[in-house]
């Protein structure tokens, strides 16, 4: 059973959210886009959706500390046991729960704005539960460790350890399984939400603009873009003619 | 230098009589879908008036288009990259459906299925949004023809400037007001902030044209470009969650015809054609101080018949018969060589290619009100003196506040009008009046030949697109030329509009056929469920035209 849940479940996770989104990128390129509310209602908007992913970008941040970033390697640095769990709770308390509360500004707004409520596919909801469900798990684990205080659980004994070794593709199970019951219900709806990742409005985070900061602000594209650079390769049946050395 | 060609509109307003036939065929033919109900890529509006969508003028609230800083250089007026990037996970100007409309039909069936009674049964608005019964309050031309004048009007952006510049207060009462009517698209600029603002990139000007287009696959929603165009002709798809905007009917230009909003004028009020212009100088002309932008502009437009000029063009690939298209260019003719087609609005410092001839309506309008005669250069050129409001009006519009250049355009109107009247009566034309304005007799005569009798080809230069090219023309995977293949807008298993786009070419020529070959009339299915009079071809009665019988 721990098998398949922490040696197993990861990696196929990973194999669709990796397959799934190059999937979608090739088959649904005109359906990837955050599919904005804005233009039906702007001012719970203007606050729930800074909270919500200003605080789900630090969370992500902060995850990534704690689950690559071995413990030696801190300890190293001289950031002893009790300060970084300090910080770690504290930042991650307030993250968890500005993003927490970010999101139940933008959910209240989607059940009783009109428009946007009728804009809101099942697909939405079922990412929603997900989201909401891997986010409450998540800060229950925080809370639990904040309320243990000393005593509280060191998941960078257990589950960060199985984390990188997932990586090495020598999955650490034990760590894993010894871990309490709170991590393994956040983990494996982490991993539900990142299996439909591909297939929920979500892949916008995907595509991140962050090119933006570099690229030239006029952009000029020619109707002949040699094949590839335009957003779609040309249709069968429309090869140029020619021999392979004169077409482009 | 780098020589680029442009593909340019101008505009007679004179000639426009206010009758939306543009703005309604333009929509039957882009945007009569589910997610642009709102949306006019052409609209007609009533100045002075609030506009479509209402006050878009107003930049110190919706923040479009570029300023320059206090060391001259040119910025996006709305913020750098770095703040569009922090903000952009809600947008903090983004016009709502409030500030355009709330798009409506009607509850149709209860005409026909109300029980018999003394009252006249009554069709209910409802509105395209919620789907719910509405209340219509405003529209894309609420203000038409200054419908509600003194209660609007004085609402209209440049008014209010006019007014707190001036002290001076336009008067809305029916006997001493004017109005002009002023049909925007997109301006299809030279120095686009649309495209400077996405921060995806997927918003691009064609080497070959100039059309401004979307990338549809490119475009991810951050609806950044919105905010960006200081015309607002940046629309977003609430469906599809997409940005959408003016095509310059590509695919028809693109074969040598006329863009839809053109082809159908009824006042045969718009000329398109070739510009070439320097693409290395746009960003230098684009930042020279507010009063010197309109000659900046006229600057960047190249002279097709300078040998220099050509030799640069062809050096850059430009093909000869564009370059022949350029050099009949009537845009050109009217915007540079005449000099009586002005940009809308250069103070936004977009390089805007779609040109306007002011309308000396208003002066005639008046003159000949209280009698006089509106057709002598001497009483039109005093009147253009005395009647500074429409004038300061004008100027604010198409020349940012300089009231000198719109006086000698409206002039050589004048000038034009009493010329050939001579002409016309068989008298001895009077030399002295094109003089007075600087032209010549012969000069004169062309340009009123190419603004009141030019025909089709003179009015339309458009040279067909490169056949070399073709196939990649056909589906180059750009702009919106993807809407509703069977099954699209259905919320399909990945949202709404998932799935492969079905090319417009394809799409068109099915439907056109469909159309016109069926025997049938168009079914509920065809039209995925919506009805209006815009999609409906008026053949039979297909299920959801009206709701379902009560039974
Ligand atoms: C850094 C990259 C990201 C950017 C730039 C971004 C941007 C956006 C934008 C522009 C919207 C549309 C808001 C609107 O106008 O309606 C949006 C919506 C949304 N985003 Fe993100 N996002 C990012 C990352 C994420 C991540 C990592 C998640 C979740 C884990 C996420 C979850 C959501 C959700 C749930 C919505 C829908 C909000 C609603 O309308 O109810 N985003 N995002
Ligand atoms: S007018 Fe057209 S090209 Fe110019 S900024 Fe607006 S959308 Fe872009
Ligand atoms: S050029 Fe075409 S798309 Fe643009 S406003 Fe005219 S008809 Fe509409």
């Amino acid at each position: 059973m721990d098998v398949v849940l922490w040696g197993v479940l990861p990696y196929l996770a990973v194999v669709i959210l990796v397959t799934g989104t190059i999937w979608r990128y090739r088959y649904d390129r005109f359906g990837w886009t955050t599919r904005s509310s804005q233009l039906y209602e702007s001012r719970l908007l203007r606050i729930g959706s800074p909270l919500f992913h200003f605080g789900i970008l630090i969370v992500i941040i902060g995850h990534i500390g704690g689950l690559v970033v071995p413990k030696s390697w801190t300890e190293a640095l001289g950031v002893n046991e009790d300060l970084y769990h300090f910080n770690a709770l504290f930042f991650g308390t307030i993250a968890g729960i500005a993003t927490l509360a970010g999101l139940a500004i933008l959910i209240y707004r989607r059940r009783t704005t009109g428009p946007v409520f009728m804009a809101t596919t099942t697909n939405d909801k079922a990412m929603y539960v997900l989201l909401v469900g891997a986010l409450v798990l998540g800060l229950w684990t925080t809370l639990v460790a904040v309320g243990a205080g000393h005593d509280a659980h060191d998941y960078r004994e257990t589950v960060s350890p199985w984390f990188r070794s997932l990586f090495v593709l020598q999955p650490d199970v034990d760590a894993m399984a010894a871990a309490p019951i709170q991590f393994h219900l956040h983990v494996l709806v982490a991993l539900l939400l990142f299996t439909v990742w591909p297939f929920t409005r979500l892949v916008h985070a995907f595509t991140a603009p962050l090119h933006y900061l570099f690229r030239p602000y006029i952009v000029y594209r020619s109707r002949d873009l040699p094949a590839g650079t335009g957003a779609r390769a040309p249709r069968p049946g429309w090869s140029p003619v020619g021999t392979r050395d004169r077409t482009k | 230098m780098r020589v680029m060609a442009q593909m340019g509109m101008v505009m007679n307003l004179d000639k426009c009589i206010g009758c939306h036939t543009c703005s309604v065929t333009c929509k039957q033919a882009w945007t009569n879908r589910a997610g642009t109900e709102y949306v006019w890529f052409n609209n007609v509006e009533t100045r002075p008036g609030l506009g479509y969508p209402r006050r878009h003028e107003d930049q110190e609230k919706w923040r479009g288009g570029w300023t320059v800083d206090g060391r001259g250089r040119l910025r996006l007026r709305a913020g750098g990259r770095l703040k569009k990037l922090l903000t952009i996970f809600s947008s903090p100007v983004q016009p709502e459906i409030k500030d355009y409309y709330e798009p409506w039909t009607y509850d149709y069936a209860t005409l026909v299925d109300a029980p018999l009674g003394d009252d006249f049964p009554v069709a209910r608005p409802k509105s395209l949004i919620t789907g719910e019964d509405t209340k219509v309050t405003w529209s894309a031309n609420w203000d038409d023809n200054l419908g509600g004048g003194p209660e609007h009007a004085p609402f209209d952006p440049i008014v209010e400037r006019l007014r707190a510049e001036s002290n001076e207060k336009i008067k809305f009462e029916f006997e001493q007001t004017f109005m002009f009517y002023l049909p925007r698209i997109c301006e299809h600029c030279l120095n686009p902030s649309c495209m400077a603002s996405c921060p995806s990139g997927a918003i691009y000007k064609r080497s070959e044209d100039g059309i401004v287009l979307v990338d549809q696959d490119r475009c991810r929603g951050w609806r950044q470009c919105i905010t960006g165009c200081p015309y607002k002709k940046i629309y977003f798809n609430h469906k599809s969650g997409k940005a959408e905007k003016c095509t310059f009917c590509y695919p028809r230009i693109e074969v040598g015809l006329p863009t839809v909003c053109s082809e159908t004028c009824v006042g045969r009020l718009r000329y398109l054609g070739l510009f070439l212009y320097d693409a290395d100088a746009v960003t230098a002309a684009a930042s020279v101080p507010e009063q010197e932008l309109y000659e900046a502009q006229m600057d960047l437009l190249l002279d097709p018949n300078d040998p220099e000029v050509l030799r640069e063009a062809r050096a850059q690939g430009i093909p000869e018969d564009w370059l022949d298209a350029a050099q009949r260019s009537p845009v050109y003719a009217l915007a540079k060589k005449y000099r009586v087609a002005l940009p809308l609005h250069p103070e936004y410092r977009t390089m805007p290619m779609v040109w306007y001839v002011p309308p000396l309506s208003p002066v005639v309008d008046l003159l000949t009100e209280q009698g006089h005669d509106a057709e002598s250069t001497a009483t039109l050129f005093g009147a253009i003196e005395a009647l500074r409001i429409p004038i300061e009006y004008l100027a604010e519009l198409f020349t940012a506040g300089d009231t000198e250049v719109v006086d000698g355009v409206l002039r050589k109107l004048a000038a034009m009008r009493a010329y050939l009247r001579d002409i016309t009566l068989g008298r001895d034309p009077d030399d002295s009046i094109p003089a007075s304005v600087g032209m010549s007799g012969e000069e004169l005569y062309e340009m009123y030949r190419l603004m009141a009798i030019a025909k089709y080809e003179e009015r339309y230069v458009i040279p067909k697109a490169h056949v070399e090219q073709a196939h990649d023309l056909e589906e180059m995977g750009c702009s919106l030329d993807y809407d509703e293949g069977p099954g699209m807008y259905d919320s399909g298993p990945l949202g709404e509009a998932s799935g492969r786009p079905a090319p417009v070419a394809v799409e068109t020529f099915h439907a056109l056929r469909q159309r016109q070959t069926s025997d049938e009339a168009t079914t509920e299915e065809s039209l995925r469920g919506r009805v209006n009079l815009l999609n409906w071809d008026g053949n039979g009665r297909p299920d959801g035209l009206f709701p379902k019988r009560r039974s």
